[in-house]
């Protein structure tokens, strides 16, 4: 695991969203309406839709290309559609967010 | 030999009388019916919902035109009897119609008391009886000015709430210390007090009014303590007394009321009374349910049945104030011989008290929490012995028995005699028998057959449960479809209670709406969002984080992300200077497609997210401001060049689309809303399927709705023409803001048009200057708010966030 930071929990809005450029591609960060912090790649296994970009409800956010609705907490869809995106552990030091990069580990290692 | 029934009056309890007599001696009576009021048989009850804007006048309608012809029932609307030849057996009307009778049934109701202060007669003073005296008063609440309410009882206090929810200042004047004292121990009348001010309504108590002044009008009111209230609108709602006096004049025995029998048969054997102006065993009534119990029993005694009797019972008195939960019972007064039992939530506004004497109910008052008033009702009339459950009575019926409190249980414990309806004494077992039977599933089903909810609807709730327990999940509540999973409630009703409870943030709605999710859903935020920006303009916050990503960043989202920008080109009318601003940002930020879009105006395809503020900023410069081609709002108008060029043009089409589209831009609608004017009927900027299309002709202007050509291809519906330009734009306003009020979100005008009835958006419209005028006023408010450019919003800070990404990591070390 290679923890790094990317910024503090108030640069997010809630029910919001905002982007991490990362060697991997695009990730995702999601603050909930109650604060817990959420990552995920941000291409929609639909159709590639920038997640970060859709409207954010309870633990899951909804694509706003076709309206898939992708849990922040499993990456999955939820309701009749199949499909998943890989979810980033988030973790939270009082304010500071820190994401981790496991393929960035290993090829630095 | 059918016989003649003349019926003098033509509300609910008279009503009610015929739907028995039709139903218990059908085709016995040919029936006649002179109406005072130029209508058909109207729910009085729901006259408040109508005041407050909760409901509209064709809903509370109990019998239409097609009921009396489908009875053959003659219906003289607008017919007051002046005379009754009791030895002819004639009445005669003040249009001169004289009409023989075999039976005759005066329901002539009560007139309100006109309390007789100098000026009582003022332009102005109004009263609280019927349709016109709403209408009166929703023409005087249009002024936005001053109005005080005399009387602080039942009706006073529906009257107030009802100016208030029309925008109104209020106060209301109650010569007693508290409010509705008849029905409330003074503790709850403080609450009630302390609720109807938190709405802005001031109340004063002992106020003792000395005279209305004004000059050829109201002007203000005088109280005995010297106080002066300035006001242009009074409304006495202090009471009511039977309306006797032309039964008084035919020589009939005449107390308060029509002195009547059990029967309902006064000293002649052929005239009836029944309603508010009759008198049995020396009472007269107001509330609704003796006046249906009366309807009853005349119509047995006119079916042959001489046994039928009105028997006295006490009736529940319930606040039809949206927000305000408020129940009493019985009698409440203390004494040496009774005890009570109190509980008082200050927190949670809620007071319950049970006066009880000899271990039994026999006065409840309920404020803040009211469910069990039907337990505490049942309990009371049968006299049950309370004693055992004496400690835990006053939590309610699903406290006895340890028994966690489920709504659900306390209904399914209810006797089936429990009374469910009190308005139409319809109980349990009716109720529960008549859904088994008759195989009802629909709320509406229940209300034709049973009539329980149909009338004031406080008790729908307690239905909707006796549906469940008793067909489970074969009753589908939602009759209406819910707005989405997070609520059971529709579109329409929420639009409705947003403004009936001021509900004016999305938290507030969810919280008093009882959405089942913590903060909603992608279907219902936005929907949510443009309910609050559309019915509070100047108090709500646009919640963007409750917007789709387009109206978020006002700008359309493609397939691979990136975003593409039009901006506005008024009525489809460029210039070098602007295309060459355009040609200039195409070449700066390497914009891979420039398209010509069907709305007459240049579509920039592919453009970075990050760069956007900067194309904005250039294009802003240029003179540009943003053309909402991602909004739910007023697209373009499309235009011909009109008269101004063309040898067809009849007038300034261009030069109309321009002002339309400087007039309307900004404003958020439902769904998009596209318009085109075309300066002649050669129609070259296809108005005849746009949302709202002008045609423009010799005469003026033809205003056109409702028209679609995307997923469904229609022409417009023709609203009406116009001679003028300014009326053209008035009416395309107003009509663009009657769909804002009433349009569900997503629902285009033509879909909207269908549900709601192309005549009645004609008649509102068209018809109606006053309406028009309303909503035009109300449009151009909202504007105030809404026509600020969203680009140069963002150009000069305005949630910077949204276009940076938070961090890149990773590179630095990647690179090693």
């Amino acid at each position: 695991m290679n923890w790094v930071s990317i910024g503090s929990l108030s640069d997010i809005p809630r029910r919001g969203a905002r982007c991490v450029d990362t060697p991997e591609g695009k990730i995702a960060v999601f603050r909930t309406a109650d604060d817990q912090v959420y990552a995920i790649d941000d291409h929609c296994p639909h159709k590639g839709g920038p997640l970060s970009q859709g409207i954010v409800h309870g633990t899951a956010v909804t694509c706003p290309l076709h309206n898939w609705v992708i849990s922040l907490e499993t990456g999955r869809a939820l309701g009749a559609d199949e499909g998943a995106v890989r979810t980033i552990p988030v973790r939270v030091e009082g304010e500071r967010l820190f994401i981790a990069l496991e393929a960035l580990a290993s090829r630095a290692a | 030999m059918t016989e003649k029934l003349v019926i003098i009056g033509n509300g609910m309890a008279p009503g009610r009388m015929l739907e028995h007599l039709l139903e218990k001696a059908p085709g016995r009576y040919q029936v006649t019916i002179f109406n005072a009021e130029p209508r058909v048989n109207y729910d009085r009850i729901m006259l408040s919902p109508v005041l407050s804007g909760e409901k509209a006048y064709e809903e509370i309608i109990i019998h239409g035109d097609g009921w009396y012809i489908k009875h053959g029932i003659t219906l003289y609307k607008g017919h007051r009897i002046v005379a009754i030849d009791r030895a002819a057996k004639t009445v005669t009307s003040d249009h001169g119609v004289t009409e023989p009778y075999d039976k005759l049934v005066i329901a002539t109701g009560s007139v309100p008391f006109i309390i007789p202060v100098p000026g009582h007669n003022l332009p102005g003073v109004l009263t609280y009886r019927d349709l016109d005296d709403v209408q009166a008063m929703m023409l005087a609440a249009q002024s936005r000015a001053k109005a005080v309410v005399i009387g602080g009882g039942l009706l006073g206090l529906e009257a107030a709430a009802g100016l208030n929810a029309q925008g109104m200042d209020v106060t209301v004047l109650h010569v007693m210390p508290t409010l509705m004292e008849r029905q409330l121990d003074p503790a709850a009348g403080y609450l009630l007090q302390r609720a109807v001010e938190q709405r802005g309504i001031k109340v004063i108590t002992k106020a003792n009014t000395q005279a209305i002044t004004g000059n050829g009008k109201v002007e203000q009111i005088e109280l005995a303590d010297g106080t002066v209230i300035p006001a242009t609108l009074v409304v006495m709602a202090v009471g009511i007394r039977p309306n006797a006096a032309l039964a008084k004049e035919a020589g009939i025995a005449v107390n308060r009321g029509i002195v009547v029998d059990a029967g309902m048969r006064s000293n002649d054997p052929d005239i009836y009374a029944l309603g508010e102006c009759a008198e049995v065993n020396g009472q007269v009534y107001g509330l609704v349910a003796p006046l249906y119990e009366m309807a009853r029993v005349a119509a047995s005694q006119l079916a042959g049945d001489g046994a039928a009797a009105f028997v006295h019972s006490d009736t529940p008195t319930k606040l039809k104030v949206t927000g305000i939960d408020l129940f009493s019972l019985g009698d409440f007064a203390e004494g040496e011989d009774r005890q009570e039992i109190v509980l008082r939530d200050a927190a949670a506004g809620v007071y319950k008290r049970l006066v009880l004497k000899d271990d039994r109910i026999i006065g409840t008052v309920l404020y803040g929490e009211t469910a069990d008033g039907t337990w505490f009702n049942d309990l009371k009339k049968k006299q049950t012995d309370i004693s055992e459950m004496r400690d835990t009575l006053i939590f309610g019926q699903s406290y006895q028995g340890g028994a966690p409190l489920d709504p659900m249980a306390a209904v399914a414990a209810l006797p089936d005699d429990a009374e469910i309806c009190g308005c139409n004494g319809v109980c349990k077992g009716k109720i529960t028998g008549a859904i088994a039977a008759k195989g009802l599933t629909s709320l509406d089903d229940v209300r034709a057959h049973t009539k329980a909810s149909a009338s004031c609807g406080s008790c729908t709730g307690l239905v909707e449960k006796l549906m469940v327990l008793t067909i489970g999940d074969k009753y589908n509540p939602a009759a209406v479809q819910p707005m989405c999973g997070c609520t059971t409630l529709g579109h329409d009703e929420v639009r409705r209670l947003i403004v009936a409870k001021r509900l004016k943030t999305i938290p507030a709605v969810m919280q008093e709406l009882e959405w089942t999710t913590s903060c909603g859903c992608a279907k219902c935020r936005p929907a949510l969002n443009y309910y609050l920006v559309c019915d509070w303009p100047n108090d709500y916050a646009d919640d963007y984080q409750s917007r789709f990503i387009n109206e978020r960043v006002h700008a359309n989202i493609q397939k691979d992300g990136t975003y593409s920008v039009v901006p506005r080109m008024w009525g489809g009318v460029t210039n070098a200077a602007e295309l060459r601003a355009i040609a200039d940002v195409v070449d700066k930020f390497e914009i891979p497609m420039v398209k010509v879009t069907g709305g007459q105006r240049i579509d920039m395809l592919g453009i970075r997210k990050e760069d956007l503020p900067a194309v904005w900023a250039d294009l802003g410069q240029a003179g540009f401001v943003s053309g909402h081609a991602y909004a739910k709002g007023l697209r373009t108008v499309k235009t011909c060049v009109g008269s101004d060029w063309c040898r067809f043009g009849t007038q300034d089409s261009t030069g109309l689309g321009i002002r339309i589209e400087k007039f309307m831009w900004g404003s958020w609608t439902p769904a998009k809303v596209k318009m085109a004017v075309s300066g002649c009927p050669r129609n070259c900027a296809e108005a005849t399927c746009k949302d709202v299309g002008v045609i423009c002709v010799d005469s003026g202007y033809e205003i056109h709705f409702a028209g679609a050509a995307g997923l469904d291809i229609k022409g417009t519906e023709v609203l009406g023409l116009v001679r003028t330009e300014d009326e053209a734009l008035e009416h395309i306003v107003a009509l663009t803001q009657m769909y804002r009020e009433q349009g569900r979100y997503l629902e285009r005008i033509y879909k909207w048009a269908k549900r709601i009835g192309i005549p009645e958006i004609k008649r509102q419209i068209m018809d109606d200057g006053e309406r028009r005028k309303a909503y035009f006023d109300r449009f151009v408010f909202s504007q105030k708010f809404a026509q600020v450019d969203p680009w140069s919003e963002r150009v000069s800070g305005k949630d910077k966030h949204e276009f940076r990404p938070m961090a890149s990591v990773g590179f630095a070390q990647a690179a090693e």
